[in-house]
């Protein structure tokens, strides 16, 4: 193909995108829009399976049977998404063993607030209700992105994780009403939580070298400053609830700008995590890599019985 | 029967659920996939499903205002109930799956029988369970048969699973005091007759693996008394780190 | 060997008089494991009454740059349509 040609069909497909029409995976797609939805859609996968281990090492401590099951039926639904977002991610042409291996090499990223410790049962009410919360922002937004089975697999999650964040808040609920050792836990939750939960919506704008190209292609809705604004202005009437403080000593109401003004965020420790040097980096990337090391031969297995079996229903056959 | 035996009876078969469903637990997120991550979730989550209808009727029977999760969390080693079989550790895929398998055998066909008990409420929890069970034990001898019939070291790491875990299968059709008494007034299952099948059920899908049964006659026993292997005081430290850290509190 | 499980597409009957409805895909080394895999992925909030699983290998799908020739003449054969027909208001059951 000419480049003029080229330039011709990415010109008819900006335009489709911008009248909201759907791309499909066997769809002509700029090389560029395949790389950065892989990307993208990979990084979100990672995301939710390297989610399951804060919360999964509490599933065996959890302190009582209501909160076990539904702790463990949320961590189970985070594997069903990471599956859903593989299996979209695998229509662009890049096998999950592909993205397994970007991922266990440290090729490609996840989200870094998986890499602080879950030491309290306060903490998985916290992840619940703060690590859900901004999740749910992010994902409303992609509910509606361009590529259809990104679309699609975010519509079936964003109906699943509507009872992660209640189950969170109840937790911490729960702790807010029941004695000052239990309040005492659910602050100090909320202490490590807050700043790094802010941090989920990526640099400032002005360092967010992609925004431009993700608004136009609907992978993202709203600037990383617009979605983070919008997540303290809808928590923190909830912490008000819960009866909490936000560890915030410059966050106050705006009456002019109708919204919560907040302090500045430690965009040092974002970067220091984000480079692989948080406090759990390292252990979450152990756990997922002996995961999928010691499940080889388990896999491995399972495919020659299949192959066997065919080959005996063929011999049969014939 | 006093409403002693009955709740013995009762956590008999509750806390093998609730044991299997512990381990079961420590799995989640580490599967060698995500598909069978989440279908072992699901078997750990019907089995705290029936746990949670069984110690709440033993609660009511208990009385004194005691709860599910006194029940579950609240009692020492010694007072668990479960066989040795479900409380062996993970140790690799190959022992999950032989430990599901060889529980859910038996469990299937104690759920068969416990339908049919005079006590109505066990009668419903067994018929709800049954479908489950039945589940449990098509997956985990559709696994024993890829395992066993698959490549020569998954061949050999499901046997040695089985052959370790073979000493605890005696058990499970070993009758304790209380339980005579509940089965003499028509509630209990008499366990003992279940074994001819059950190792006939076991020895043919171990056949179709292509696998040897053990012939192992030495067998240990003494979870249902209360008596567990060193495994148990770990499971129980973790099951119940927050009850025990923080006693008397609403979570 | 090293051979990865192949991928798999579910589609799910959620009610009877429903028809089967496209749900994602899984991996899966044959079409047992596919179905059972599909009951734990895609059917655990009760979603479904049946399952169909077909290995992704064996659908045969259109071509976008056929999509000219093969849907757009059917754009203007708007005579299949009732509302082509022009009728009276008064004209009822029709």
């Amino acid at each position: 193909m000419s480049e003029k040609e080229v330039k011709n069909l990415e010109a008819i497909f900006e335009t489709r995108i911008a009248r909201d029409e759907k791309i499909e995976p066997k769809d002509w797609m700029p090389e560029k829009y395949r790389q950065t939805h892989i990307r993208q859609i990979s990084q979100h996968a990672h995301s939710e399976v390297v989610g399951m281990l804060p919360e999964g090492n509490w599933i065996t401590r959890a302190p009582s049977l209501r909160r076990k099951v539904a702790l463990l039926a949320k961590v189970q639904d985070e594997g069903g998404h990471g599956l859903y977002l593989y299996s979209a991610a695998e229509t662009l042409g890049i096998s999950r063993e592909e993205m397994y291996e970007q991922l266990h090499t440290g090729k490609a990223k996840y989200s870094s607030i998986f890499n602080y410790p879950a030491i309290t049962w306060a903490d998985i009410g916290a992840i619940g209700w703060l690590v859900d919360g901004a999740a749910i922002i992010n994902q409303v937004a992609l509910c509606n992105t361009s590529f259809g089975p990104y679309a699609r697999a975010m519509v079936r999650i964003c109906k699943e994780e509507s009872f992660h964040q209640r189950q969170g808040y109840e937790i911490l609920l729960t702790l807010c009403n029941g004695t000052p050792e239990q309040k005492a836990m659910a602050q100090d939750a909320l202490n490590r939580w807050w700043w790094p939960s802010l941090m989920m919506f990526g640099p400032r704008d002005a360092e967010s070298p992609h925004t431009e190209q993700s608004m136009k292609w609907k992978l993202k809705r709203k600037t990383n400053d617009e979605l983070r604004q919008q997540f303290i202005d809808q928590t923190v009437p909830q912490a008000e609830i819960l009866g909490i403080t936000i560890p915030d000593p410059d966050l106050k109401w705006n009456d002019t700008l109708k919204k919560y003004d907040f302090g500045e965020i430690d965009w040092d420790e974002f970067w220091q995590v984000v480079k692989g040097h948080g406090p759990c980096n390292k252990e979450r990337m152990n756990a997922r890599v002996s995961a999928w090391e010691n499940g080889a031969w388990v896999r491995d297995a399972a495919m020659a019985y299949a192959e066997k079996q065919e080959k005996k229903k063929v011999a049969k056959a014939s | 029967m006093k409403d002693k035996n009955l709740y013995n009876y009762i956590l008999g078969i509750a806390d093998n659920s609730l044991i299997l469903g512990q381990r079961l637990g420590e799995l989640c997120g580490h599967g060698p996939n995500l598909e069978t991550d989440i279908a072992l979730t699901n078997i750990s989550l019907d089995l705290f499903g029936q746990t949670r209808s069984y110690y709440q009727y033993a609660a009511k029977i208990a009385g004194n205002d005691k709860t599910e999760d006194d029940v579950a969390f609240l009692r020492i080693e010694r007072e668990y109930r479960n066989v040795l079989l479900v409380e062996q550790p993970n140790t690799h895929f190959g022992y999950v799956i032989a430990r599901q398998f060889l529980f859910d055998t038996f469990h299937l066909l104690l759920m068969e029988k416990l339908q049919n008990s005079g006590d109505e409420h066990l009668a419903a929890i067994a018929k709800k369970g049954i479908k489950e069970v039945s589940y449990h034990h098509r997956f985990s001898g559709d696994w024993i048969k890829r395992l066993g019939d698959g490549t020569d070291e998954s061949h050999e790491k499901i046997q040695e699973a089985i052959d370790g875990l073979w000493r605890y299968t005696d058990e499970l059709f070993h009758v304790t005091e209380d339980d005579a008494l509940v089965i003499e007034a028509g509630i209990g299952v008499n366990v003992s007759q279940l074994k001819e099948e059950y190792y006939k059920q076991v020895s043919e899908i171990l056949t179709e693996a292509t696998l040897t049964v053990p012939e192992n006659k030495y067998f240990a026993k003494g979870g249902k008394e209360g008596v567990h292997t060193e495994q148990m005081g770990y499971i129980l430290a973790e099951l119940q780190y927050m009850q025990r850290t923080y006693p008397n509190m609403n979570w | 060997m090293k051979k990865n499980w192949p991928l798999w597409e579910v589609f799910v009957r959620s009610k009877n008089g429903l028809e089967h409805r496209h749900f994602g895909s899984l991996h899966a080394t044959d079409a047992e494991m596919a179905l059972e895999n599909a009951r734990d992925v895609y059917t655990r909030r009760n979603e479904g009454v049946s399952i169909w699983v077909v290995e992704s290998k064996h659908i045969t799908a259109s071509n976008p740059q056929d999509n000219g020739e093969l849907f757009e003449p059917a754009q203007d054969k708007i005579y299949r349509h009732p509302t082509f027909y022009e009728l009276p208001d008064e004209l009822k059951h029709m």
